[in-house]
């Protein structure tokens, strides 16, 4: 059933493991994230932004297990805080794109016709406008905040699960079984919502999975150019983008460090959804 | 002569250039079994199909208790009324099954939809002993079926409906013989105690010869012959017929004057 | 020397409590015909496959496959494919899903001879439209591609394929379930015909016991990984003496049989994931005692005449009680 392949990125779909205890790995470090972003503020040593400036720039220590930024805030309470925000921002996108992806998809596939010809061309029109701009436009427009970046990004990738949907649907809605239903009398809202959509359901989630990883970048990129986030809020890109100067001044590691966390959920978040994707065909085939 | 349940006259149905259905005709009386043989490009399933409803007749009409299924009106009511009509079981038990639902899922759904409100469970219970199959059963998901097993799934679904009508798309011809033989006598005792009729689509004269009481024989679209089973068996007036029936292998049995007789035809 | 002889053999698949082939005899004679007739499941594609060393992954496999008198399961790869080029050649259920749908169908009878057996383009050619000519087509199917061929068509060229190498053996596995019954009858002509031109021997595969009875010089009949019984055709086809074959008999649709009730085989054949003391249809035997569920009958000599072996602790029951 998986003559749908996934739609990646090209240099982030060479990072793939078939490797048990790699992939067993990057799940662990996925839920080591998640649980961060979760129990943060019981977890975070300092306030966010609590400034020290006496203290700024020093290196790691016995209080300050990652060390001060250039501010004087505490790098570790920072990226534990920022995870929050850094994995909340993804997964609206995520949550926003799958929903609407797979219910564009679905219809476009199961009714064909018209419908089909203009919500296909429809994606693909989003799909050749780069993701990234759409949301600098959105961005300039509607003003600071992590709402205006989430949802310019989600329709940049709603093309990515609309048109897997679509094809999996396409394949799916030719089974035997679904005419069967649709002689017993069944609605085809009811066999597309009872039984072709959970059936492609793995998948598509699979893809999504990867798509938190992409968004994860996409956001961290926005946020280190100044734009989303506002200045105060502990987030990783933003962190990046505070710690740069710090850099030029010989003291790498309030930026490094947030660097390395975006890099690890990313590839931790690929590996997942790879593995998860590889699963699923192997099963239906 | 019994009352009518289902006539068909002058379907049509083209395909580009191809007629795959040409102006066939029949009628299939109530409790009745009526074969329709021929071999692939016959037109035999898209004529099952369209008395099903999944494909539509160029021309023609499909009559099912006095009532034109071709007056397509919509609606939830319309739908099920159409369903009540004529149920259909298909050749491959593993593809019309939805591998995720199970057995006893899978009859729920049909019961919720067309008696809402009834005891379900107990006649999900009474629709798998009408097949032969148990409580085990009904917790089964397909994969973990026999193909038999789930041809009888197929068929306690279709029943579940109370159709008029079955139709049988080569229902057995993907089982193995002694599985076969167990549902074409499960489908015996179904019509003697239902008063279901069949519309059995097959390409083997054994089975046409087991379980109809009328058969028409279908070639390039067009029916050639039609008539009592036991008839047309015993005395086929239609080379074609003759064919059909000297191909089946017995001892005895000369491949190379069939091959010729089939080239001369 | 036969052109094929399997001695005892015997295949294990990993994470089953019995064999699957369990103590298979069977020959196949110059220029016979033999039919290996079986439910699914029974092992009888199995058994064919093992021939050309085709065996499941993680299987083990004991006893010998002899093919004019080499065995296969002692090959080396390299003895392998000349022995799948040349020696044996099989013929499978779906000409569709046996040639590559891209490929023109003088690649695909040319390609083996040509990487194999390093034969030159136009000499690969030649024999090629020797071949289709044989089974009945023109030097223009060379270049056609398979869909525009029917099913039929596509079969033929499946067996031109299979005749390529210069076969002392064909196995055919069920070649003509996918076809029509007047395209069967068609194929099997046409394959009685090429074995007597060629000398081939020739393992058809098949559900259809009579297809089996009417093509076949003698016949297996397998259930269950063994051999139950075996004779001529018309023998076996009109005696039978294993209750099985006796009941696989009663429960085909057959033209001329009594109209009514077939008379099924109830239950199913036994599951590879429990053990079997006794014999294999025991469960489902209509004549089954105490016996047959403690000991396994062993395929012997029946007096009925020659070559007639059946495995059946009440073989003469059956042979009374059979019609």
């Amino acid at each position: 059933m998986t003559a749908a392949t996934l739609l990646r990125r090209p240099g982030l779909a060479r990072i793939r493991t078939s490797r048990a205890p790699l992939s067993l790995l990057c799940l662990g470090f996925v839920a080591l994230v998640v649980a961060l972003a979760v129990l943060a503020p019981w977890i975070a040593p300092y306030d966010a932004n609590t400034v020290d400036l006496g203290n700024a720039l020093a290196g790691p220590s016995a209080e300050h297990l990652l060390g001060v930024d250039a501010s004087g805030r505490d790098t570790l309470s920072r990226l534990v805080l920022g995870a929050r925000t850094s994995l909340l921002g993804p997964l609206g996108v995520v949550v926003f794109s799958t929903l609407a992806g797979v219910a564009i998809g679905t219809a476009a596939a199961w009714r064909g016709g018209w419908l089909d010809s203009v919500l296909s061309r429809g994606a693909e029109l989003v799909f050749a406008f780069p993701g990234m701009l759409l949301a600098i436009l959105i961005v300039s427009v509607h003003g600071e905040g992590l709402l205006a970046p989430v949802i310019a990004l989600a329709i940049a990738y709603l093309p990515y699960v609309s048109r897997l949907t679509r094809s999996l649907v396409l394949a799916e809605r030719e089974r035997p079984y679904v005419e069967a239903y649709r002689v017993q009398g069944h609605s085809g809202l009811q066999i597309c919502l009872r039984h072709v959509v959970p059936g492609v359901a793995p998948v598509v989630l699979a893809q999504s999975t990867i798509n938190f990883g992409y968004a994860l970048i996409d956001l961290a990129g926005l946020s280190f150019l100044g734009l989303g986030v506002p200045a105060l809020t502990p987030d990783w890109g933003r962190m990046v983008f505070d710690g740069k100067t710090a850099v030029q001044y010989g003291y790498p590691l309030s930026a490094i460090v947030p660097c390395a966390a975006i890099v690890l959920t990313v590839v931790a978040f690929n590996v997942v959804g790879e593995r998860w994707a590889d699963k699923v065909s192997r099963r239906d085939g | 002569m019994r009352k009518t349940v289902l006539e068909a006259a002058g379907l049509h149905r083209s395909y580009g250039s191809v007629r795959a259905v040409d102006d066939v005709s029949f009628r299939l009386s109530e409790g009745g079994s009526l074969g329709i043989v021929g071999e692939s490009g016959s037109g035999k399933t898209t004529t099952a199909r369209i008395v099903v409803g999944l494909e539509h007749a160029d021309s023609g009409r499909v009559v099912i208790h006095g009532r034109d299924r071709g007056d397509r009106r919509r609606g939830r009511a319309e739908r099920l009324a159409r369903a009540r009509e004529v149920q259909m079981v298909f050749q491959d038990p593993f593809l019309s099954l939805d591998p995720r639902t199970t057995v006893g899922g899978a009859l729920r759904e049909t019961l919720r939809l067309h008696f809402p409100g009834a005891d379900h469970g107990r006649r999900i219970t009474e629709l798998l002993d009408q097949v032969g199959l148990g409580a085990r059963e009904s917790d089964a998901l397909p994969r973990q079926l026999s193909g038999g097993q789930r041809q009888r799934v197929a068929i306690a679904r279709a029943l579940a409906v109370e159709p008029a009508v079955l139709v049988l798309d080569e229902a057995v011809a993907a089982l193995d013989v002694s599985v076969q033989a167990q549902i074409l006598n499960l489908l015996g005792e179904i019509r003697a105690e239902t008063g279901i009729g069949y519309l059995f689509i097959t390409h083997d004269l054994g089975v046409v010869r087991c379980v109809t009481d009328e058969v028409i024989v279908m070639r390039h679209g067009r029916i050639v012959e039609s008539g009592p089973t036991a008839r047309v068996l015993a005395a086929p007036e239609h080379p074609y017929t003759r064919l059909l029936l000297e191909s089946v292998p017995r001892p005895g049995w000369d491949p190379r004057r069939i091959a010729e007789a089939r080239r001369a035809l | 020397m036969n052109t094929l002889d399997i001695q005892a053999l015997r295949l294990r698949l990993p994470g089953t409590a019995r064999p699957v082939l369990d103590g298979v005899d069977l020959t196949v004679g110059a220029r016979e015909t033999v039919a290996l007739v079986g439910e699914s499941g029974s092992g009888k594609s199995l058994t064919s496959r093992s021939v050309l060393g085709l065996l499941p992954p993680g299987a083990s496999a004991r006893g010998t496959v002899r093919v004019v008198g080499d065995d296969v399961l002692a090959m080396s790869p390299g003895q392998l494919r000349v022995l799948r080029t040349g020696t044996a050649a099989m013929i499978f259920q779906d000409p569709r899903a046996a040639v590559n749908p891209m490929r023109r169908v003088g690649d695909f009878l040319t390609e083996s001879l040509r990487l194999n057996a390093r034969m030159r383009k136009e000499a690969a050619e030649e024999r090629a439209v020797r071949m289709l000519e044989a089974v009945g087509l023109t030097a223009a199917a060379l270049r056609a591609y398979p869909g525009q061929l029917s099913g039929g068509m596509l079969q033929r060229v499946v067996i031109a394929a299979a005749l390529m190498g210069d076969p002392a053996l064909i196995l055919a596995d069920e070649p003509t379930t996918a076809l029509d019954v007047t395209t069967q009858a068609e194929v099997v002509a046409l394959l009685g015909e090429l074995r007597e031109s060629f000398g081939t021997g020739l393992l058809f595969v098949t559900h259809d016991l009579g297809l089996a009875a009417a093509i076949s010089d003698r016949v297996y009949v397998m259930y269950a990984g063994r051999i139950v019984e075996t004779g001529p055709a018309d023998e076996l086809f009109a005696r039978p003496r294993h209750p099985y074959t006796a009941a696989l008999l009663d429960s085909t649709p057959r033209l001329d049989a009594p109209r009514g009730r077939l008379a099924a085989i109830e239950g199913r054949p036994p599951s590879l994931r429990e053990e079997l003391a006794g014999c294999p249809f025991a469960a489902r035997c209509l004549y089954a005692t105490d016996v047959c569920t403690r000991q396994a009958p062993a395929l012997l000599p029946l007096a009925d005449g020659p070559a007639r072996l059946a495995s059946c602790h009440h073989g003469d029951l059956v042979k009374e009680n059979h019609r």
